[in-house]
């Protein structure tokens, strides 16, 4: 027990990995909230009029809201006003070609372990990377264009796609869904955009990168898909941000849409900075993502891998209007010392024969609480829906906290629904086990652990897995009680 | 959390208007004051509150009973006994209730098993015990009944008690044609060492509307166990509100069987306190919905202390434009090591209109637990169907030997015979009328 109480401290204490900061040059809006502000970023983004309008629209709304409570997560309020909306790296040339980014940005990420060059990159993998509060740069371009696949940042795609942008902007998650989709909506800084058109099946991985470097800074993205008919695509998600004393917002917006037969795979491995073991600091991550299915037998498929932020509030959600559609969500949330996680995911069945699965596995260790929140809905028209959700919770220490909240309302009695949730700790019987065939105790809790998240690690693209899986190493070995 | 509005306000001031205080012992002056301002602060839920979040209690109960009249009691209820089947097939210790008023001379006398009192003989340390378990602060319609209620009774199993005979307990309603409210108040408490099972039935003089709020208290000695069933067989005017609340001493059991079969609206709250090492608090209950009723079943188990354990089996039928909701909750608190909690809740939907809500809920703060929850919703299975009728069963008669089998395992949970022998069969005759 002492031992594991040894390690624990060791591992607690170590430090998040990419929690420096660089100095560069940056282009930054006025601290504070206010429709000037809104209309700084839009000028300064050179947005259409019809953009700035549907932004003040969202504005107008958000100011008659009230910031969500709902949520099984305690944290100071937070001072929108007193936030910085737009903080951007000065580039020297308006070119987006990897070759005329300022190096010391390069830098940045290549100390994060991301090569922007693509001739050192593992093939396969086309990056967008944003960095506070702009995107800075997108690989591969050239080979996707030739597919027809748009696959840029998001202002990049206001000026040159501005009829696709307009079509789907704010068809999945409309600009006054909620809190902090509006304050996304009315702020939103850059993203990612991207198209699959008719038919063709992206042929590598697509992924967006986000970094908060600047201080009090809130980082507000959109990341838009859209898949036409019979198209597939996997997209992947990664973000990190650097260790400072004060909490930092991070709110983005993410919709999919996926028309007939389409497929899109979307990932995630979050490692926003958590906090310091006292929990001071970290950032608070507030997300929606929604996708939805409109055509028939089309897929959406949702993995996250959460380790980070302090406070996390995100429910990946997919409506399921076209018949014969699928919604996937596997997640493993991660928390310890301070964190709070309350996450989990909607399943809307309308269309006909739909099926959902969910797979949410939360591990708490520390002091901190992890909760599963969930609804599955079967509308009326959907005969013959299926649903099956599994949330697990593995305990480790007497301090933390894992809680369920699954919702499950059914109108249509040709569905079927199933859902079981258990809690656990990793038994000392397990841990003997190992410790006999010689494992050290601190290698027996990562591959018991590994073995309890494994049914979502394997959904992770290659490239993903190895690093979830170390993060998971990270977060958690020697964590046991 | 709850903020309430003006509107609410005034149906506050009109609800204590006219269901007034009514205690004439004045005792309890303290407890109806308290639960006067606590109603006057948070007023009655809205939706958006989760805990009604599925229940138009404003549509549902409060526009109606705006007008619903305080009970009377009506007389020469003695012969209505007579007449009713379950009650002279169930012999026990009998306390009867007379539109919520506690009717002395048709009840069993106190002996050296069993000790019952009305809330006007109570002495000091007994008043103090009246509110100390379900608190006014919990629902409102518990501050509702704690306002309005006539006379409670205080039962006191004495320690070591073992009762042979059930407790009966049993409501006879008989509401004025414009409707009525009647806030049933009950004490109970179990001795040290003691044992006794309470059956509690509803008898409808007639289909008049009615808004019965009863609120019951257990505090279960160490090593008592008891056993409560309930069944809630009422009539399509019927909206019904429980809130019983129970606390466990050290190896204490407490056993719940709730059926609810008929009403407008029922709306259970059952929570089980878990405070010392060693207990069991086991919930079980089936609901069989027709017609537009609707039933909500609020559960609630707080594991405090470690080595105890919790069961929970709710079995729900849907037919017709019913509504069924189910939200159960168990609490591990952090001291609460070894805690073994299970809970399931499993449906059937039988009709394109029929709604279910369910929300199981699991909140961990101990690591060395064992939890787990399911629930499902489906259909009747398929293959069983086809493996019958290919033995020759006709269609309807697979369905209701299927669903049967299926209600089948919370009925189990009665130990009771006779008792358990009248709800088989009226769940037996409910099942044949499913087509």
């Amino acid at each position: 027990m002492s031992k594991d109480n040894e390690i624990l401290e060791e591992l607690t204490s170590r430090e998040y990995e990419h929690g420096w900061s660089v100095d560069y040059e940056a282009d930054e809006a006025p601290i504070g909230l206010n429709e000037n502000i809104i209309r700084w970023i839009s000028s300064k983004k050179e947005e259409p009029q019809w953009l700035l309008d549907w932004r003040l629209k969202a504005f107008e709304q958000w100011r008659k809201m009230d910031e969500p409570t709902w949520a099984n997560v305690h944290y100071p309020k937070i001072d929108l006003q007193s936030l910085r909306y737009y903080s951007a790296p000065k580039q020297k040339s308006k070119s987006k070609k990897i070759s005329d980014i300022d190096p010391e940005l390069l830098k940045i990420y290549e100390r994060l372990g991301i090569s922007l060059n693509e001739q050192k990159r593992l093939q396969g993998v086309a990056v967008d990377v944003v960095l506070d509060s702009v995107s800075v740069g997108t690989t591969f371009k050239d080979t996707l264009s030739k597919l027809g696949v748009i696959f840029c940042s998001f202002s990049e795609a206001v000026t040159e796609h501005p009829d696709l942008v307009k079509k789907y902007l704010g068809s999945v998650v409309p600009a006054t869904d909620n809190y902090y989709a509006a304050l996304n909506a009315a702020v939103f800084s850059d993203g990612s955009f991207c198209y699959i058109p008719k038919g063709v099946r992206c042929p590598m991985e697509l992924s967006t990168y986000f970094r908060i470097n600047a201080a009090n800074t809130g980082q507000f993205e959109r990341t838009l898909i859209v898949a036409e008919d019979q198209s597939y695509v996997s997209y992947l998600e990664g973000c990190t941000a650097p260790q400072r004393d004060e909490n930092q917002l991070h709110a983005a917006v993410v919709e999919i849409y996926a028309a007939k037969n389409a497929e899109v795979k979307y990932s995630t491995v979050q490692n926003w900075y958590p906090g310091d073991k006292n929990g001071k600091g970290g950032i608070y991550n507030f997300v929606t993502k929604r996708g939805i299915c409109a055509g028939d037998n089309s897929k959406i498929s949702w993995t996250q891998v959460e380790t980070g932020s302090a406070v996390t509030w995100k429910y990946p959600s997919c409506i399921l209007k076209g018949d014969n559609s699928i919604g996937e969500f596997y997640s493993v949330a991660v928390t310890n010392n301070y964190q709070q996680a309350d996450t989990g995911t909607k399943m809307i069945h309308i269309g006909k024969n739909t099926r959902s699965r969910i797979v949410s596995k939360g591990i708490s260790a520390g002091k901190s609480q992890n909760s599963y929140r969930g609804q599955v809905q079967v509308m009326k028209r959907a005969t013959n829906s299926r649903n099956f959700s599994q949330c697990d919770s593995l305990l480790m220490g007497d301090q933390c906290g894992a809680h369920t909240f699954p919702y499950i309302d059914i109108q249509n009695p040709t569905a079927k629904v199933e859902h079981e949730a258990t809690t656990s700790k990793i038994g000392e019987d397990q841990i003997f086990y190992c410790n006999q065939r010689g494992i050290s105790s601190e290698d027996a809790v990562a591959l018991i652990v590994n073995g309890y998240a494994k049914e979502v690690l394997n959904q992770l693209p290659m490239e993903f897995a190895v690093e979830a899986q170390k993060l998971l190493a990270l977060t958690l070995e020697g964590s046991v009680g | 959390m709850t903020v309430s509005t003006k509107k609410d306000h005034q149906l506050v001031e009109l609800f204590l208007s006219t269901q007034a205080n009514l205690d004439k012992s004045g005792l309890l002056i303290e407890l109806k004051s308290a639960a006067k301002s606590s109603l006057d602060e948070t007023g009655f839920p809205t939706l958006k509150e989760e805990e009604y979040k599925f229940t138009n209690i404003n549509k549902r109960i409060l526009d109606k009973i705006k007008k619903y009249a305080s009970p009377n009691t009506v007389n020469n209820i003695g012969d209505v006994l007579e007449a009713n089947q379950l009650f002279n097939s169930l012999e026990g210790y009998k306390l009867i209730r007379n539109n919520g008023v506690f009717e002395a001379e048709l009840s069993s006398k106190s002996d050296g098993s069993f000790i019952v009192k009305p809330f006007s003989d109570l002495n000091s340390d007994e008043v103090k015990e009246i509110g100390s378990i379900e608190t006014i602060n919990k629902d409102p319609f518990t501050a509702l009944n704690s306002y309005s209620f006539e006379s409670g009774i205080r039962v006191e199993i004495p320690e070591g008690a073992i009762l042979e005979q059930p407790i009966l307990l049993v409501d006879v309603i008989s509401a004025d044609a414009n409707g009525e409210c009647v806030h049933p108040r009950a004490y109970f408490h179990a001795g040290k060492n003691s044992q006794a099972t309470v059956i509690e039935i509803t008898i409808f003089l007639d289909e008049s509307p009615v808004f019965l709020n009863e609120v019951q208290e257990w505090n279960i000695e160490s090593n008592a166990h008891i056993r409560h069933y309930k069944l809630q067989d009422g009539h399509k005017a019927e909206l019904g509100v429980s809130n019983t609340s129970s606390n466990l001493a050290r190896d204490a059991t407490f056993t719940s069987v709730l059926l609810s079969l008929n009403g407008e609206m029922l709306r259970n709250n059952l929570s089980i306190n878990i405070n010392d090492t060693n207990c069991t608090g086991n919930m079980y209950g089936i609901y069989m919905l027709n017609g537009k009723t609707h039933v909500d079943n609020h559960t609630n188990v707080d594991h405090k202390m470690p080595h105890s354990e919790s069961n929970e089996l709710y079995k729900g039928i849907l037919t017709d434009q019913s509504r069924g909701v189910f939200n159960g909750k168990i609490f591990v608190r952090k001291d609460a090591q070894k805690t073994n909690a299970f809970q399931q809740n499993n449906n059937i939907l039988l009709s394109e209109e029929a709604i279910l809500n369910t929300k199981p809920q699991l909140e961990i703060w101990a690591d060395d637990v064992k939890c787990s929850h399911g629930c499902t919703t489906g259909q009747l299975d398929e293959e069983a169907l086809f493996y019958l009728r290919a033995r020759g069963i006709g269609k309807e008669s697979a369905k209701s030997l299927l669903l049967y089998a299926f209600a089948g395992e919370v009925l189990d949970k009665i130990t009771h015979e006779t008792f358990k022998k009248y709800c088989e069969e009226i769940v037996h005759e409910r099942l044949g009328a499913i087509k």
